[in-house]
């Protein structure tokens, strides 16, 4: 008899097989029938209006004056972390778009639960994202180099690495990346791109979707200069609706590809306005698909931020503010400057039973443009008076010591 | 916000004092010894409350853990594996638990089985940045977790008991 576990081995082995079978397939193809439809790469970009030129249309934007030098686009290299229904969609706009070079980082594989977002194809379903990715991305533009990690950026090991390539991952290798974009759809993968890059003072672009799938926002991040992702609470765009009613029993988050597509585009539109020097970058932005509203501000870097080195890179960015030299007007901005309040709640919970409990734990909400507002509040910490519970007891014992009394239980 | 028995737990879970990811050298052993401690003494008085329910341990780096935790339902024992990483954020962001054998059984899990926490949790956790550990992650995050999804589970027989299952 066999049992259900000798069964679903089998099954595991058999698909790794269909996995197999699947990559090799896609191999022919690219060595033999499909290479009509491959066009040889083009060393120089030409504004010149043929049926065979996929660039005439990205150079007219230099003949309208929209961009200067539209062709500085090939010597940029972009790290997209996370090649799902944003990242997927971006790295393809920017593949499009002749960018120099993409660094992809993703640990997961094409699912066919993917299906409803854009990009990924059912047959690619098994195989890993970035190396699915690199695969379209290549046949629709052969003129962009490709990097590809296949791991999850968070783990001690895979985040050094992922330093080691943001520094060292531009066209010219040993050179830094040009932007990082977060394109990740949690908090902890986040956190790990705002500490990697606090510490590199690398610049970065965050997006995101909510898990309601209905709102979405970009952020431009200069460590040392704007808001870092660990400066406040994670900042959410309202959808204006009734908490109450949303149901969440029974589900984790939903996606559209609608959301996912138009937070791509502005991320992208962004990325384009930041390397080529056209039209207002943008600080953030965000989207209500609900009520079709795009809410916008700025946020400066808190010098209270809980990551050393985001304190570190405001200090080197007002050192180098007082030594450039005063010649430009400045020009009044208009955008709103969220101000850092003090908390005068003092009182912190470990677990929040009733509304007022909850309310008592939070912190004040920060000065935020209407449609725009933190997920949650943390009370000031040097105003915390009481901790609700005893601290760990001091003990003898070393960390081995400690391991194996717990594995004796 | 927490049930009435989740709190009183989580307020006899002692509170960490050293504020240190793995990425820190000499201070991550320091904070790896107060979660050991904290972890045992949870275990301890699940024990004395007879409502032990998991056990926990990790590579010597305390980078990597794994484990087991176990949900009775009418008087039957369904044990799971558990695991998880500790992101290199820690404690600043917890680490996301993962039971891979329930994988694609239910909608309230991420891809790789890992549990999809309350609203409530991560702000509980930012406010309690360094004090939570593990011991209030399994507290907070992954028993309300199995309370709420097991019994589900087992209702819509997605997992059956593993004894009847070899009898049959
Ligand atoms: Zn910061």
């Amino acid at each position: 008899m066999t049992t259900v576990e000798e069964l679903k081995l089998r099954v595991r082995e058999l698909e790794n097989e269909l996995i197999k079978c699947k990559q090799k397939r896609c191999a022919e193809e690219d060595a033999g029938g499909n290479q009509m439809h491959h066009r040889p790469r083009i060393e120089k970009m030409s504004a010149e209006v043929v049926d065979s030129n996929p660039y005439s249309r990205l150079m007219a934007l230099k003949r309208m004056g929209i961009v200067e030098d539209y062709e500085k686009i090939r010597t940029f290299s972009v790290a997209v972390v996370g090649v799902g229904g944003v990242g997927s969609v971006t790295a393809e706009m920017l593949t499009r778009c002749g960018i120099g070079k993409l660094v992809l980082f993703d640990y997961d594989k094409v699912e066919l639960a993917n299906m409803n977002r854009l990009f990924f194809q059912p047959h690619q379903a098994g195989l890993s994202k970035v190396e699915a990715a690199e695969h379209t991305l290549r046949s629709i533009n052969p003129d962009v180099s490709f990097e590809t990690h296949n791991y999850n950026i968070t783990t001690m090991d895979n985040f050094t690495h992922f330093m080691d390539r943001i520094s060292h991952g531009g066209l010219q290798e040993g050179n830094p990346v040009d932007l990082v974009l977060s394109c990740v759809d949690n908090f902890e993968a986040r956190m790990a791109i705002n500490t990697g890059c606090n510490e590199l003072g690398q610049i970065w672009m965050e997006s995101g979707v909510s898990e309601n799938a209905v709102s979405g926002h970009i952020q431009l991040i200069i460590p040392g200069e704007t808001a870092c992702f660990a400066c406040a609470p994670p900042l959410v765009v309202a959808a204006n609706i009734d908490e109450k009613t949303l149901k969440r029993e029974g589900v984790c988050a939903a996606s559209l590809p609608t959301t996912m597509g138009v937070v791509a585009g502005l991320l992208v539109q962004n990325v384009l306005k930041y390397l080529l020097g056209f039209g207002t970058v943008s600080h953030y932005l965000g989207y209500n698909a609900m009520q079709d509203f795009f809410p916008t501000m700025a946020m400066k870097a808190n010098p209270q931020c809980d990551d050393r080195y985001c304190r570190k890179q405001q200090d080197e960015y007002k050192r180098k503010e007082a030594e450039r030299p005063k010649q430009e007007v400045v020009v009044e901005k208009v955008e709103e400057q969220v101000v850092h309040e003090d908390n005068e709640w003092g009182i912190e919970l470990v677990s929040e039973v009733t509304e007022e409990e909850l309310k008592a734990a939070s912190g004040p909400k920060p000065d935020l443009p209407e449609g725009i507002t933190v997920a949650y509040t943390i009370p000031d910490k040097e105003k915390t008076v009481t901790p609700a519970g005893e601290t760990v007891e001091e003990t003898e014992q070393s960390l081995e010591e400690l391991m194996a009394q717990m594995k004796k239980m | 916000m927490a049930d009435e028995v989740t709190r009183k737990a989580v307020s006899e879970i002692p509170l960490l004092k050293t504020n240190s990811g793995p990425r820190d050298k000499e201070l991550w052993v320091q904070r790896l010894r107060e979660e050991y401690l904290a972890l045992i003494k949870y275990v301890e008085n699940n024990k004395t409350a007879d409502n032990d329910w998991f056990r926990l341990e990790s590579n010597k780096e305390g980078t990597r853990w794994f484990g087991k935790c176990w949900y009775i339902h009418d008087l039957l024992k369904y044990e799971f594996d558990i695991e998880f990483d500790i992101p290199v954020t820690y404690p600043a962001t917890a680490p996301e638990v993962a039971i891979p054998e329930l994988d694609g059984k239910t909608a309230k899990m991420y891809r790789g089985g890992k549990i999809c926490l309350t609203d409530h949790f991560k702000p509980l956790w930012a406010r309690n940045v360094p004090k939570f550990g593990l011991a209030h992650l399994m507290a907070l995050g992954l028993g309300p977790w199995l309370a709420v999804e097991i019994p589900d589970l087992i209702a819509k027989g997605l997992i059956q008991h593993k004894e009847q299952q070899n009898n049959s």
